[in-house]
This record gives C-alpha cells, structure tokens and sequence, in this order.
C-alpha cells in the first residue's frame, strides 16, 4: 500500500534521515518506534510533504505521492493525526469533525462518517457542541483521531497517540485503533511507548539516528533482546 | 437554590422576533438621525465615523482575527478606494479648482462616476491590489507578514503623493469637493450589507477553514485545507470592503489627502479590533463606536484645562492618544481577549445574563455575603483551636475523598475490563 525508498531529510546541515525505507501492507497496523530524536516524526512530515525531502520516493497504492501537496496527498487517501493532539482548541467538536472531512463533498457519507466516529468515541457526541480546548487531553486524542478519520482515509498515520495520557486512557486508545484497522483502515503508528505499540502490530520498524536498525513482526520484537534492553527498559 | 447555573435556551421564532425589533430599532434610530429628531449634525457626522469604521474594523478582523494573518495594511487598502472615489465622484465644473496647481489629466478630465460604482470600483482596485501583493506576500509568517503589509500601506501613500501622480490624485495636496452623502442611510446600509457579507462569509465552510488555519496551521494543512488559497481569499475579501471603507470614508469627509492614510489609521483599527475581541464580529462594531464616540467625547483631554487658575500641563493636544494608548495596553494586560472575546452577541447569552440577575440580588438580600464574612471574622478571633478544629475536618474529609478515588478506579478498572 504505502512504500519508502530510501528517504533523506536535511534540517540545515543536520542530515536527519538517512536513507528509510519501508513498507505498510494491505490490512496491517505497522509501528515505528524509537528514541527522541530518531526521526519518526520527520519521517510522518515528510510522507505528507509538511517538510521536503532531499532524495527518495514515496508510493501509495502504486501512485507515486513523492512530489505532491498535502492536500493532494489526503485526497489519495493518506492522513496524519499530528503530535501532541493539535485540535483546533475554539472551535466546537462538530465543527472539528467537519474540518476532517474538508476535501469531500458527498454529505450522506459524511454523516454517515460522523456517526461512525461519535460510535466509536461516544464521549465526543456528548460534548458536540463544546469548544475542543475544554476537553481532556484523553478527550482531545480521541477527537484528534476522529477528525483524521473524517477524511475517510485508507491509510492513518499516527504520531504518538499516547503522548502525556494516563495508562488506562493509552490502553483504551489503543484498542481503538485495534477497532479501527479491523474495519479496514491501515494504520502507520508512531509510538515511544514501544510495548504498546508492538503489542498491536502486525510488524514493527526500530530507527535510531536516521536509520532503520531493525524491523520484524511486532511479537518477534517485543521477544528480542536489543529492543527490550534499548526500549522496554528490561 | 440552584448551585450550578444552568443556560436555557430560547426558541427560534422568538430569536427571530428579536432580531427583527432590533433591525427595526436600528432602522427607526438611524430615521429620527437622519431626519434631526434625535441628535445634532455632529452626533450624525459621529454615528457615520462609527459605521464605517465598523466596516472597516471587520474587514480587519477578519484577516487578523478570523485567518490569524497579522496584517497592517488596511490603511493603505483604504487610501485606494478613498482616491478612486474621490478622484472620480468630483463634479466636472469643481475639478479645475481642485486641481488648480496641475491641471487634471485629459483622460479622466470629463470622467465621472456615479457614487455607487466608483466606489464598487475602488473597493474591486483595493482587492486587485490585495490579490497582487498577497502572492509573495501571504508565505511569510506573523510578525514578517505585519511588517510587509505594512510597507505596501506607505508604498501606497508615497505613491499618490509622488509628483507624477499628480495629474491624477492631486499629490500632497489632496482632494476636496468631493460630494458627501445626503442621508445617513447610505453609510448605514452600505456597512450592513457589507458586514453582513462577511459574516455569510465567516459562517461557511471556507470560515471554518479561516479558523483552522488561525487555530494551528500544520494540523489544518494536514486535513488537506490549501493554506495560501484562504489565506488569500480572506485578504483580498478584507482588502475589498477596506477600499469600500475607505471610499464611504472619502465622501463623509468630502476632503481628503494622502497623510489621512498613515499608519496611524491602522493603528486606531488595531484598537478597535482588539478592544472589541480579534475574531468578534459583534465586538467589533461595538468597539467601533465605543472608539469614535470617545475619541469624540475625549476631546478635552486636548484642550487646556485648569482647575482654579492653575493650569494642568499634562493637557494638550494629543494627550487625547495617550490615552487611548493606555488603554490598549490596560486592555491587553487585563482583559487579553478584549470586550468579547471570540464570542458573538447572542439572544441566549443576553437572556441568561438576566435570568441569573434576580438570582444573585436575592442571594444579595438573604445577606449570605454578610454571613459569610461574619464566620470568617469569628474564626479568626478564635484563633487557633478553630484553625486545628478545621484542619482535623479537613483531613478527615480527605481519607473519605482517597477511599471515594479508590471506589471509582475500581469502577474504571471493570469499565475497561
């Protein structure tokens, strides 16, 4: 589905990204995990083309997205629930459900889209009409992930679901995400939180300094010594 | 007595019914103006000040409050539709005195315009001109931005001050006769309509999209919103009913002249639109003529006052701007999002401030502000036993709050599980 060949980045001088390359299949969770400063969120920025890219090439579903605007990008069907939530904090949570689904048109899939998040996340139909800069951080997760989902994506990226959120929020957050893959949406998870995020993964991706070191199905990871010692802290 | 205050809500056809008897007030209100039942000419030559700058005041919201772009340009947007109107509405005959170091140029000699498409047309210029400069100018952020649009709103003023402008705006030493208006309603409903506009505007998927962008840029630009298309949108929109502003402003003057067009005049907005609420349509237009009612009514703080014969010597002209600027700065130290915030006036809001009203002057009355002073005085005459008498409630009143925590987890836990 998603494909990254050989992806470079430069900050200035600092050359962040160091040739990446992976692959999201049909129907999986994919988790990329590492230290602060790793790279995983440039890595995110850039499938999107928030930062530009030095040399490689990104594919989605046989398109080649490498060059394209975000905006183009989202309509292929690719979308990024950013870091550390980033709601629009003054308007209400219908109306940042609605800012999801800004490139479509058709108003019954919408809806029908809108019942769908207030399904899964039934706390944010209590609280429609409230600013989403009252909501918990919990809150504001969910209503983070809900408004990617509006975009009706085929593929959803995330960039640490589970920043600053107490466990049992994470927990449930992540079965979520469980829920949503099952119904058919592929998710590329960003995470510190290195057991939780394997725990739900098909297969995992480790970088450190720019580079991919390791990769493997999430279970094989979670089992392997360089990665318990660096990210489980074992 | 209730302890949270619960908001209802009124029904729609008496919101309805509301906002008719008040656009029917208003339009009563400007009549008996207009006509001089109510008021002098002065207080007429304040009210049309006041609807234009509410005008104009929103179409600076809009950009600065709605879009979250800092631009300082308006006054440079106003000058060009104030000269289109100007230069175009002067009676033929009065050009030649108008005119009287250089004379007109032939092309435009024998051009007239009647008032309404001259100033359609300087308020279409401004937004040409937006549309231009916007392109290069709209990727840079904030503070780079305030500073660009800055140096368009003086590249403007120099430009129709330059020599050989002359034959066509008169250079330094302006235009006057210009014809003014000849009822208030003209200015009135001009600014309706075109806050009106706005408004319409604010309220539809593309203002939603303005408010993400103002909200956080890297977030809406990932939902896929284009930002360089609303960012632009919404200036040349803001820049077209500033011209439109403007003109209003070039006929409620009848004189006019480039230094009219100064920073100053962006200024006195940025006042308006902060002292109202950036991103309050209604905050706006209430500052608007909170401003130029008191810029008005201020008015002896420039001339000299003495008390007794002695004469105070901090009053003198100019002082009038001092104070406005202390108040900006009280305004931003201690009211941060001015009179209403991000709000906008509602019915609700209104009928709920009333309702609680009879609620807090019966609690008045009860006097339990009285006794609750008194307990206060009391405990601390009593001193220390009653501090320690407190404290041991207190903690007990904690242990029931920890075992009250550990109950809910509990509950929590099985939630999840």
């Amino acid at each position: 589905m998603l494909k990254i060949e050989n992806l470079h980045i430069h900050y200035g001088g600092i050359h962040a990204l160091r040739g990446v390359s992976l692959d999201v299949p049909d129907g999986q969770i994919i988790s990329l995990i590492g230290a602060n400063g790793a790279g995983k969120s440039t890595t995110l920025k850039a499938i999107m083309s928030l930062i530009p890219m030095t040399d490689g090439r990104v594919s989605f579903d046989g398109t080649d997205i490498t060059r394209m605007q975000t905006r183009d990008i989202v309509r292929e069907g690719v979308v990024l629930c950013p870091e550390g939530r980033r709601v629009f904090p003054d308007l209400t949570i219908a109306e940042n459900l609605t800012m999801g689904a800004y490139l479509r048109k058709d108003k019954e899939s919408i809806a029908k889209d809108t019942k769908w998040v207030y399904d899964l996340f039934p706390r944010l139909l209590e609280r429609k009409w409230q600013l989403a800069g009252t909501l918990s951080g919990g809150e504001q997760q969910m209503l983070a992930v809900g408004r990617a989902l509006m975009s009706k994506p085929k593929l959803l990226m995330m960039d640490e679901p589970s920043l600053g959120l107490a466990p049992i929020i994470i927990k449930n957050i992540f079965e979520i995400i469980k829920e949503i893959n099952q119904s058919g949406v592929n998710i590329l998870l960003i995470e510190q939180n290195a057991k939780a995020a394997l725990e739900i993964s098909h297969y995992g991706y480790v970088v450190e300094t720019g580079t991919i070191v390791l990769c493997g199905p999430g279970k094989e990871l979670l089992t392997n010594d360089q990665v318990r010692k660096a990210y489980l802290g074992e | 007595m209730p302890m949270e205050f619960i908001n209802k809500k009124l029904n729609k056809s008496t919101k309805l019914i509301l906002t008719l008897l008040l656009v029917l007030a208003c339009i009563i209100l400007t009549y008996m103006l207009d006509k001089g039942i109510i008021g002098t000419s002065y207080t007429v030559r304040i009210v049309r000040i006041a609807v234009i700058y509410s005008l104009i005041g929103v179409s600076m919201n809009l950009v600065n409050g709605f879009t979250g772009v800092f631009s300082l340009g308006q006054a440079g947007f106003m000058a060009i539709g104030a000269y289109c109107v100007g230069i175009f509405t002067i009676p033929v005959d009065a050009r030649a005195n108008v005119y009287y170091l250089e004379p007109i140029s032939d092309k435009i000699a024998g051009f007239v315009l009647p008032f309404g498409v001259a100033l359609l047309m300087g308020g279409l210029l401004a937004a040409l001109f937006a549309a231009l400069i916007g392109a290069p100018i709209l990727k840079l952020k904030s503070d780079y931005l305030a500073i660009a649009t800055l140096g368009f709103s003086e590249i403007i003023r120099a430009v129709i001050a330059n020599e050989q402008m002359w034959p066509i705006t008169n250079g330094s030493l302006g235009l006057k006769s210009i014809p003014g208006f000849t009822t208030l309603f003209a200015p009135v409903l001009i600014s309706a309509a075109g806050i009106t506009l706005m408004v319409l505007l604010i309220n539809s998927s593309y203002g939603r999209a303005f408010k993400a962008i103002r909200e956080d840029e890297t977030a809406a630009e990932s939902m896929g919103i284009n930002l360089f298309k609303h960012k632009e949108l919404s200036f040349v929109v803001s820049a077209f009913f500033a011209g439109i502003g403007g003109g209003l402003l070039a006929t409620h003057l009848t004189a006019i002249d480039s230094n009219q067009f100064k920073i100053a005049v962006t200024y006195e907005l940025l006042l308006i639109i902060v002292l109202g609420g950036l991103g309050s349509v209604t905050g706006t237009v209430i500052s608007a003529f909170m401003i130029s009612f008191g810029k008005e009514y201020l008015r002896f703080f420039d001339a000299a006052q003495s008390i007794g014969g002695w004469q105070i010597p901090i009053f003198r002209p100019g002082l009038r701007m001092v104070i406005f600027s202390l108040l900006l700065m009280a305004v931003v130290l201690f009211w941060r999002r001015g009179l209403m915030g991000r709000k906008e006036f509602s019915w609700d809001g209104i009928y709920n401030f009333f309702r609680k009203w009879p609620w807090r002057f019966k609690k008045l009355m009860r006097g339990d502000y009285k006794t609750e002073a008194k307990t206060k005085r009391k405990s601390i005459a009593a001193g220390k036993a009653i501090d320690s008498a407190a404290s041991k409630s207190k903690r007990a009143g904690r242990k029931a709050d920890k075992t009250a925590d550990r109950e809910k987890k509990k509950e929590v836990k099985a939630d999840a599980e």
